[in-house]
């Protein structure tokens, strides 16, 4: 890398390159089993126990405060050492930020600590049949229970990455029936056993149930579970939509570790189709410009900028580059693309990160929506009919 | 760590840009087309009196010493802008290759603005641009270097691009390898500013249009389908600036893989100006298919720089070789 890294930040790249060469477990089975699911929480474990598990956070929740800097260089790290996903991810990069700005200290003190080790996983329960990408149309409702100081939460959720395995939800609740769209909407924080919750995990397109339905029947949530305002929920919940460190500023060191082993792939498989070597070339430079692109946020950020519509255009580079990559990666398998499991070619990796990599332009906000944002927040044209 | 330009970078950018709105640039470009050059020298005394002349000629050379980076700045605005002339091969060419010869001098002369130096560097620029007008042309063959003459002029695609065939007519001189090879990253990374800015004019140009344009009763900025071609237009354009200027960065320092991403850069500058230049001519409809439209000048630009210094294939290739050998 040709930037001019500070000495304290190449310390802290080594810190983390040597602890990770230790201690990397590699590839775990699907975090959407139930082997997988104990295999990453102990992971966790493992990288909170050396404090590698939330670096940005305050040391009190067992951070490091690290610079947005030193962010992005423990990410380029952890992808390269071949660490896996992280099951914590939707707790640590949508819930958190959310709970540092609007929750009350005893929120931080009760829910911070067990989401930065593992104890606690997350899932993100906003979608609804109904609400999808026009998320204000949500249904679910939350009556007041005056008598036991809290709220009674009915409807269903849908589409609840790691709900089948988690340990806690937060989500987006209709508080006051007479309000429409964004207006009188609560954002509550529940226990996934609480009486009157049934979770039903759908299979993805993997096999595995990445996803789940979630059912409220009368369920229960005490006031000390709301988060931010009763009815402040829609802006509470996008005040850190683009938080630069949620999905929106996805780290380029893991596009950079599939780019790295898409040359490995050419080198061992290239000669047999050598018409796919511009797309080849292309992936790596794809992965290079984020690269680039992200280091220049990271400047952006750092001298007091904000994400903004730039997210969009982030998401849309990365979730088309992680799809053509992996597509490029399987036509250099020829006839074992289709293989999954431990006969296919590096154990059906290039199969399970394709399928995982097609979610990408659907999930966090469709490509269609956000090529909605760059051409009206970004580019300037007309919204034209009304929408809310 | 810091990636993005610095406020001398970001201040030199809007000189530029505040003296290039001002000057009729699409008359300059079209007047040279024609073979009237008095506009487009004027413009060059400009720019000249900026400091783009002289960016990366040495100091004792008469130069300013800046940096890789300085040149992609002023490069993307030219791009903008549509400035005719050989730019690329004046300023950011000319300086590595003479520097160690005995044309050396005439450096002093491309920084001050009073030189304007032409050179064919085939295969990857066989010809030269303006050979008929500047005031010095070469002729680089691998690392040999001489004087040169036009022996026939060849029609370009971008009519402000006088193209001329040229022959060696003069001395030869051999030169260093690594003053060849800075000298044509330093062109290419120029090439590729350049159609980043190309790009962003058709992408401005396009923007303004489809807010004005009136069909089935709205403005056709609203349709959707509109919407999101020039979305996509944005994305390749942010995502292919950082690689020119993570290149420039690279040279800078004198890193090993600049090279490898020099061609980078070009490959992504060339597929997004070719992007904007599609969608920029369909989201204009038949205005933009004429001669007349100024958004001529920079569709039929970003066609002629995709060869220029290097072609895509050549430029992956190049990628592909170096990642091969790390
Ligand atoms: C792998 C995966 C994980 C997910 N995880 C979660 C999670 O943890 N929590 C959660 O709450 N949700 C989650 N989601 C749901 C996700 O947020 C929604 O799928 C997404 O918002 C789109 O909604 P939808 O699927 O209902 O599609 P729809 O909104 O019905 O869209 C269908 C199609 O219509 C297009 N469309 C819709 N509106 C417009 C418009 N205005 N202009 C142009 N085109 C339009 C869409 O782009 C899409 O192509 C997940 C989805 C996936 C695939």
């Amino acid at each position: 890398m040709s930037l001019d890294f500070t000495e304290h930040e190449e310390a802290f790249r080594a810190e983390a390159r040597a602890w990770l060469a230790e201690h990397s477990p590699g590839r775990l089975p699907s975090m959407d089993t139930t082997d997988g699911a104990a295999a990453h929480r102990e992971w966790e474990k493992k990288l909170a126990s050396g404090r590698w598990s939330v670096v940005a956070w305050p040391e009190q929740y067992g951070g490091r405060e690290v610079s947005l800097t030193e962010w992005v260089i423990f990410e380029e790290e952890y992808y390269l050492s071949g660490a896996p996903t992280r099951i914590t991810q939707n707790g640590i990069s949508l819930l958190a930020p959310i709970i540092f700005e609007h929750g009350t200290p005893e929120q931080q003190q009760r829910f911070l600590p067990a989401m930065a080790d593992g104890t606690d996983v997350w899932a993100q329960a906003w979608s609804e049949p109904e609400a999808g990408s026009d998320l204000a149309g949500i249904r679910s409702t939350a009556t007041r229970d005056e008598a036991r100081g809290g709220w009674v939460l009915n409807g269903q959720k849908t589409w609840s990455s790691r709900a089948p395995y988690a340990d806690r939800g937060f989500g987006l609740f209709r508080s006051d029936p007479a309000a429409e769209r964004h207006r009188g909407l609560t954002y509550f924080l529940f226990p996934l056993t609480a009486d009157g919750i049934t979770v039903r995990p759908i299979p993805q397109l993997d096999g595995d149930p990445g996803f789940a339905e979630i059912f409220f029947d009368d369920v229960f949530v005490p006031d000390a579970d709301v988060l931010g305002g009763a009815g402040d929920g829609w802006r509470v919940a996008m005040s850190t939509a683009g938080n630069e460190r949620g999905l929106s500023l996805r780290a380029p060191g893991r596009f950079m570790a599939a780019a790295d082993r898409l040359l490995d792939l050419w080198r061992e498989r290239g000669d047999e189709t050598p018409t796919l070597r511009d797309d080849v070339v292309d992936a790596w430079i794809g992965a290079r410009a984020y690269q680039f692109y992200t280091w220049g946020t990271v400047d952006r950020l750092q001298d007091g900028g904000d994400m903004g519509a730039a997210g969009s255009v982030n998401k849309l580079f990365w979730s088309d580059l992680d799809v053509d990559l992996h597509e490029t990666g399987l036509a250099l398998l020829g006839a074992d693309q289709e293989l999954r499991g431990e006969a296919a070619p590096n154990g059906g990796r290039w199969m399970d990160d394709y399928l995982f990599s097609l979610s990408g332009p659907i999930y966090a906000g469709t490509n269609e929506i956000q090529r909605n944002i760059v051409a009206e927040r970004i580019l300037g044209l007309p919204r034209g009919e009304k929408r809310s | 760590m810091r990636f993005a330009m610095s406020a001398e970078q970001r201040s030199f950018g809007d000189a530029l840009t505040g003296l290039l709105t001002a000057s009729d640039v699409p008359a300059a470009n079209r007047a040279w087309a024609a073979g009237d050059d008095t506009a487009g020298l004027r413009l060059w005394e400009k720019l000249a009196e900026l400091g783009v002349t002289a960016l990366v000629v040495p100091e004792e050379a008469g130069g300013i010493d800046g940096t890789p980076l300085d040149l992609a700045v002023a490069f993307e605005c030219l791009g903008h802008h549509g400035v005719p002339g050989p730019w690329i091969e004046s300023v950011a060419l000319a300086p590595s290759l003479l520097a160690g010869t005995k044309h050396h001098d005439v450096l002093a002369d491309v920084a001050e603005g009073s030189a304007r130096v032409t050179i064919a560097a085939p295969p990857l620029a066989p010809y030269a641009l303006d050979a008929g007008s500047a005031t010095h042309v070469f002729l680089l063959e691998a690392d040999t270097l001489s004087p040169a003459r036009s022996t026939r002029a060849l029609t370009s695609v971008d009519p402000s691009r006088r193209l001329q065939a040229v022959e060696a007519d003069g001395p030869r001189e051999i030169l260093a390898d690594d003053a060849v090879a800075r000298g044509l990253d330093l062109a290419t990374l120029a090439c590729s500013a350049s159609l980043v800015g190309t790009g962003e004019r058709l992408l401005r140009d396009s923007v303004t249009y489809v807010g004005q344009r009136r069909q089935f009763g709205r403005v056709i900025g609203e349709y959707q389908a509109i919407k999101h071609a020039l979305a996509d237009v944005r994305v390749a354009l942010d995502f292919a600036r950082p690689l020119v200027h993570g290149a420039a960065r690279g040279l800078e320092s004198g890193d090993d893989d600049a090279t490898r991403d020099v061609s980078a850069a070009k490959v992504a500058a060339t597929d997004a100006a070719h992007l904007a230049a599609r969608t920029a001519l369909q989201v204009h409809g038949a205005i933009g298919y004429t001669m007349e439209h100024d958004l001529s000048i920079w569709i039929l630009r970003a066609r002629a720089l995709a060869g220029a210094w290097g072609s895509t294939s050549h430029h992956r290739g190049r990628v592909l070789d170096h990642l091969m050998r790390s």
